[in-house]
């Protein structure tokens, strides 16, 4: 188990040697500097998100009367409105609502774990750690049904400009849904940061959740028991809150905004 | 049940109420902040852009906080290890003001 605080031998420095400086174990130190980095990676997604959007035209008119276009850079709450099984009714984020209470309650099921694990309670470690397994799957299944919406996309469709090289003249083409070539919701680069985005941080869900199955297994097994302290599930579970931490800065940054 | 002679004597500590009771609040102040930011979202007009995107970014940085500092126990590692994770996050604000500046100035997409 990983020290709290660091112990200090009187007279000597805690960076003399024999002790740990910074009171944790090599692997949650390095897990801690894992994570200091992949916050430069999802900040400069983020980061770059703003830049284009920031060059962007924005919406000028009111927000009860926008309609999608390419000219300028949608709403989102306009754009994530739908809920499963209530499609035609505008519940505008509503269901990222429940995405991000779903992944708060897998954070603290989490914590909840290593908690557990510090009592040494295997059988409350098990518990915890299949909750959040729950919370982190339930969670994927919800951002597929998202991710299926978007690319369907429903409603009016969006006229874009198309030049037809076999004509050698411009035509309006109706655009419903959205991919890496085309976007009903506006300019193609919000499309792309929404795939971006999101999928790079739903990668991170899936790994976690491959990580705490694997955490579960052992716990299961009794290799942790053996080994006489749960660390393992404190590092995976910072590596979990940081994923849920990531998702605090997506839901703002690119669904309230 | 066999008992086997490898398997060794574990002793389980009984639940800490205390710290389980604080880990529930936190979780519950991180929905009450989800919630207020719901509010906000749907009851101040969008004219106010600058004043929403300010109070969105603050309700985040407090929620960040309370992740990081309670559920990731940053706030209670030594001192060392937390300024070590919280000074290298100076280049992330850097970097966001340099882009964003750089945003506005760019000329505008068609």
């Amino acid at each position: 188990m990983a020290h709290s605080t660091a112990t200090t031998v009187t007279g000597k420095s805690v960076w003399d040697g024999g002790t740990s400086p910074m009171g944790a174990s090599y692997g949650k130190l390095m897990m801690w500097f894992f994570l200091l980095s992949d916050a430069f990676t999802f900040s400069g997604l983020l980061i770059t998100y703003g830049l284009v959007r920031s060059s962007h035209q924005a919406y000028e008119g009111l927000v009860s009367t926008f309609t999608f276009s390419t000219e300028y850079w949608p709403v989102p709450e306009k754009v994530f409105e739908a809920v499963p099984f209530l499609h035609g009714y505008e519940l505008p984020l509503v269901f990222v609502g429940i995405m991000t209470f779903i992944l708060i309650m897998s954070s603290v099921t989490m914590v909840l774990a290593v908690e557990a694990g510090h009592r040494m309670d295997r059988k409350a470690v098990e518990k915890w750690m299949l909750w959040t397994i729950i919370g982190g799957v339930t969670f994927l299944s919800c951002q597929a049904w998202e991710w299926t919406h978007f690319i369907v996309g429903t409603g009016v469709p969006t006229m874009k400009d198309v030049f037809n090289t076999e004509t050698g003249l411009w035509e309006q083409i109706p655009i419903l849904g959205a991919n890496l070539h085309v976007n009903q919701y506006g300019p193609q680069p919000f499309a792309d940061f929404f795939f971006f985005i999101t999928g790079f941080h739903g990668f991170h869900v899936f790994s976690g959740v491959m990580l705490n199955f694997l955490i579960y297994y052992n716990t299961v097994t009794g290799v942790y028991e053996r080994r006489g302290h749960y660390e393992m599930v404190e590092k995976v579970g910072l590596y979990w809150h940081f994923v849920d931490l990531v998702w605090v800065f997506v839901f703002t940054f690119f669904y309230l905004v | 049940m066999a008992h086997h002679a490898h398997e060794p004597q574990v002793t389980v500590l009984p639940p800490d109420k205390a710290k389980i009771k604080k880990l529930w609040t936190v979780a519950l102040y991180l929905l009450l902040i989800t919630i207020v930011e719901f509010i906000i979202a749907f009851s101040v007009p969008h004219e106010y852009k600058q004043l929403r995107v300010w109070v969105f970014v603050a309700l985040t940085i407090v929620k960040a906080g309370y992740i990081v500092g309670e559920f990731m126990h940053l706030r209670y590692e030594v001192k060392v290890l937390f300024w070590s994770i919280l000074i290298p996050i100076i280049f992330i604000v850097w970097m966001l003001v340099a882009f964003v500046y750089e945003g506005i100035k760019m000329p505008v997409f068609q």
